[in-house]
């Protein structure tokens, strides 16, 4: 990465190539994670019941805000560590604009520069716009 | 049913799931959906937020393939993915005031149209006349094919970005990728050849499904118990299913799946219309 800024002018299949790179780590990090949290909450409450899921619980359930999720794990709770690795799955793609906006900066690409802005704020607005944080 | 029981069978569903759904090229989250509500009987809107994970695991996981080969447009991509981060907001908003039975019919049409579109004539020419717009915004580009690099050009930049807008908003409504609204933008509309408008139909995908997700889990739409078998199935599926492509052709595989699915889309719009949701 540091070599690629360094040699001042990056290709644009250089940069390809590591978007490529990093959506492949932020999916294979996120299903570790999930792998893990589902483990240890199968371990915990396999032998439970089938829980209700034609009852929709919608905003009373657990763990859907970041600082539950956050306050989850912890605490080490198997629900929020899924819930951690599902975040990591949504961040991932939004990982890759933000790459993306660096590349056209250093390439200097203004009008992507101000493409990739747009779409970046638009996700940010959808995220935090009047939720619960 | 024990909670071990349900989520082994799961994951061997969306396992299936994303195997058919590779091969057809619709998309694991599109299978998810009737198999979570009508083999397991789970509520639609565990059902979209479950496709919708699906849905971003699988276009990151691919898109990560395709962009090694060249193929897909990443300005292309940024581009339109205005319009369909746009489209998915408005579709997430939409959502709540939809009644899930709405929903359901509306999720069987989509079903039906993509499984048309998977098996229509695909446009393997590349434009050679491109319009100005298409030039201003450095969207042609070229791509590796077996006989060497071709070189291809937009036209009708605005009617693409338009059902662009409209595959968004049907993304952040029914939590599903929209793929084949997508490629109907890129292919018929901008005149892109279909390898490159699928590659890089894909890699928006992700994008698309992560501006409505957040909404979406704070709602209660990601259930940790639904969302781990879904996620980690599609995803051995689809690569599962990325290895098959590369050994079979699965030309009649895919008109039986489509015949199949057709059938699934069906039985969601008709139990839609009798409120079984």
């Amino acid at each position: 990465m540091k070599n690629m800024i360094s040699t001042h002018l990056i290709q644009d299949r250089d940069v390809e190539k590591i978007v490529g790179k990093l959506l492949r780590f932020g999916v294979i990090t996120a299903s570790l994670i999930v792998l893990l949290g589902g483990i240890l909450f199968l371990v915990q409450n396999g032998a439970q019941g089938r829980p209700d899921y034609h009852i929709f619980k919608g905003e009373e359930s657990d763990f859907i805000t970041f600082k539950g999720i956050f306050m989850g794990l912890f605490t080490f709770k198997p629900m929020a560590i899924i819930q951690f690795g599902v975040l990591l799955l949504i961040i991932t793609p939004i990982m890759r604009i933000i790459f993306s906006l660096f590349a056209f900066i250093l390439e200097k690409d203004k009008l992507y520069v101000i493409i990739t802005l747009i779409v970046l704020a638009i996700i940010m607005i959808s995220t935090f716009g009047g939720l619960k944080v | 049913m024990s909670i071990l029981t349900f989520t082994l069978i799961l994951i061997l569903g969306a396992y299936l799931a994303g195997l058919v759904g590779s091969l057809t090229g619709l998309g694991g989250g599109v299978v998810v959906i009737p198999l979570l509500t009508l083999v397991f009987h789970v509520d639609i809107r565990y059902a979209i937020g479950a496709a919708l994970l699906a849905s971003i695991a699988n276009s990151s996981g691919a898109a990560s393939a395709y962009i090694k080969e060249g193929i897909t447009n990443i300005r292309l991509g940024m581009f339109l993915e205005i319009a369909t981060t746009i489209g998915a907001v408005i579709g997430a908003l939409i959502a709540v005031y939809t009644p899930t039975n709405t929903i359901a019919i509306l999720f069987g049409a989509v079903l039906l149209f993509s499984a048309a579109m998977t098996l229509r004539k695909k446009n393997q020419e590349a434009l050679t006349e491109g319009s100005n717009l298409s030039a201003v915004l450095k969207l042609n580009s070229s791509y590796p094919t077996q006989t060497g690099t071709v070189d291809y050009k937009l036209k009708n930049i605005g009617a693409g970005f338009s059902i662009m807008t409209v595959a968004g908003v049907m993304s952040g409504l029914l939590g599903i990728g929209s793929g084949a609204l997508k490629v109907l933008a890129m292919d018929t509309a901008m005149k892109i050849p279909f390898k490159v408008s699928t590659t890089t139909s894909n890699f928006m995908i992700g994008v698309t499904a992560a501006a409505s997700a957040v909404v979406y889990l704070q709602r209660g739409y990601m259930d940790p118990g639904i969302a781990f078998p879904v996620v980690l199935g599609v995803l051995g599926g689809a690569f599962t299913g990325a290895k098959l492509l590369t050994k079979i052709n699965p030309a009649t595989l895919r008109i039986i799946f489509c015949i199949a699915i057709t059938f699934v889309a069906l039985e969601m719009i008709y139990n839609g219309y009798h409120h079984k949701f």
